[in-house]
């Protein structure tokens, strides 16, 4: 049985995962910057201009990713956390805490660049519209959490009590989502669907989602720095901590 | 069910006894909603389209900044440590506290909230309305509230913290409360707002609870 499946809790000890962190973020940080140079040479030089909107539309190749970065990955950071809570592994809520503040940039950076679209299409910087609304609340949850986790000291508390914020925080987003959707819309609809033929040109979305997975490969590399460095931090008190080069080298 | 009474009725004795802490909520929900006409100017068309939106935030403040004393003084003297080890189940003690907290101040707002609508000139369907919704709305604010106050039990700053936690999950009640007196006041039917805020208490009534539960438990660890 021990053969034939994969351990899954090998990993699950920050003291093998942290060489295993180590090995695997040249890769994505690689894979980012391939993806960003690919996915921006084809936003400003393969995509053709848009007929309504001119050469502003290309906000968008950073705009969209960043909004889906930011709804994803506090899913799964709610998860994380969720399975810290549920299984008490002190790594899976250390990643949480190391995505949180990577996500609170994305959210950050969607309504950033959704400004500075809205101000030559729509003649305005802000509008409470639906979708603009839910992301800045989405803005706030991260903050929330970050803010909670920051105010203990204690880091098992600090872990167990981001946890429910975070499930509490991922029950609530489809609620406020649909909630604030209900209550006003201006925001156009949905530029790319799952069930839907896609309302753009093939090389627009080729570019949107080269960029989407440039995002999420340097997501990936800067929670994992993060979740390193976290480690380093909790366990500074641990024998193996002392005997990494990184550390000896330090003192 | 002894227990629930039992806890209900010594957090009202309490709460009898320092009436300061009560009142306090009460006279801020007052001068909250007063200052509004002073800093937009007296006319009465503007205030009463903006009423049931100020209402309702100065509602979810005052409930927001009386969560503080929900479980902190019982932490501070250790009943709630007995509360947690006492055979009766902590949840329902817990909901206990929560529906105290809300007779003591979420009530007496809701009691208060058609008089203060008389100064916004709101009329008389509207003011009936605007207590419907804040009479469902203000127990949810209390449950989603003891939530963050379990959360954020015993560390400093916790005020500002609080508010940073449920300000956000507060904003569905606001939208569905505020936006039925809204609806009614321009002749649109309310009723599905209201079967929304409700649908949102009863799932509060089931889960807020059960996590303010283990928020306490891992505070009180």
């Amino acid at each position: 049985m021990s053969n034939r499946l994969i351990n899954w809790f090998k990993y699950a000890s920050p003291q093998s995962f942290y060489p295993l962190a180590g090995r695997m973020i040249p890769w994505f940080w690689g894979l980012a910057a391939i993806a960003f140079a690919v996915g921006l040479y084809i936003g400003f030089f393969v995509a053709p201009t848009d007929f309504q909107q001119g050469e502003g539309y290309r906000i968008i190749f950073i705009h969209v990713p960043a909004s889906w970065m930011s709804m994803f990955i506090y899913c799964v950071m709610a998860f994380w956390a969720g399975l810290g809570l549920a299984l008490n592994t002190r790594l899976s809520s250390m990643m949480a805490q190391a995505l949180a503040p990577t996500g609170a940039l994305m959210a950050f950076l969607s309504l950033w660049t959704g400004a500075f679209w809205g101000k030559p299409m729509w003649g305005t910087w802000w509008v409470w519209d639906a979708r603009l609304t839910s992301e800045l609340i989405l803005f706030f949850l991260y903050l929330g959490f970050i803010a909670l986790t920051s105010a203990i000291d204690e880091p098992r508390r600090a872990d167990k009590a981001g946890a429910i914020l975070a499930l509490v925080g991922v029950f609530n987003v489809p609620i406020i989502y649909f909630s604030v959707q209900w209550w006003n819309t201006l925001h156009q609809g949905a530029s790319v669907s799952l069930t839907r033929a896609p309302s753009m040109a093939m090389t627009m979305l080729l570019g949107m989602l080269v960029m989407a997975f440039a995002f999420w490969m340097y997501s990936i590399a800067v929670a994992l720095m993060r979740v390193r460095a976290i480690i380093l931090e909790r366990e500074a008190h641990t024998d193996w901590v002392k005997q990494l080069p990184e550390v000896q080298g330090a003192r | 069910m002894n227990a629930l009474l039992s806890v209900i009725r010594r957090d009202l004795l309490l709460a009898l006894r320092r009436k300061g802490d009560a009142l306090t909520v009460l006279f801020f929900f007052v001068i909250v909603t007063s200052l509004f006409p002073l800093g937009i100017g007296p006319e009465a068309n503007l205030l009463r389209k903006i009423a049931p939106g100020i209402l309702w935030v100065a509602a979810l403040l005052a409930t927001m900044l009386g969560l503080g004393r929900l479980f902190a003084p019982d932490h501070a003297d250790g009943t709630l440590e007995q509360m947690a080890l006492s055979p009766s189940p902590f949840g329902l003690l817990v909901m206990g506290k929560i529906i105290a907290h809300w007779l003591t101040t979420g009530m007496p707002l809701v009691a208060l909230a058609p008089f203060l609508g008389l100064l916004f000139d709101l009329p008389a369907d509207a003011l009936f309305l605007l207590t419907l919704t804040l009479l469902i709305g203000t127990p949810l604010l209390s449950l989603i509230g003891a939530i963050g106050a379990a959360l954020t039990l015993g560390l400093r700053g916790g005020g500002v913290l609080l508010s940073l936690l449920v300000l956000p999950l507060y904003v569905p009640a606001l939208i569905f409360g505020a936006g039925a007196v809204e609806a009614q006041i321009v002749g649109l039917d309310a009723s599905g707002h209201l079967s929304l805020l409700a649908a949102l208490l009863a799932l509060a009534v089931f889960f807020a609870p059960w996590a303010a539960t283990v928020a306490l438990r891992i505070a009180l660890e």
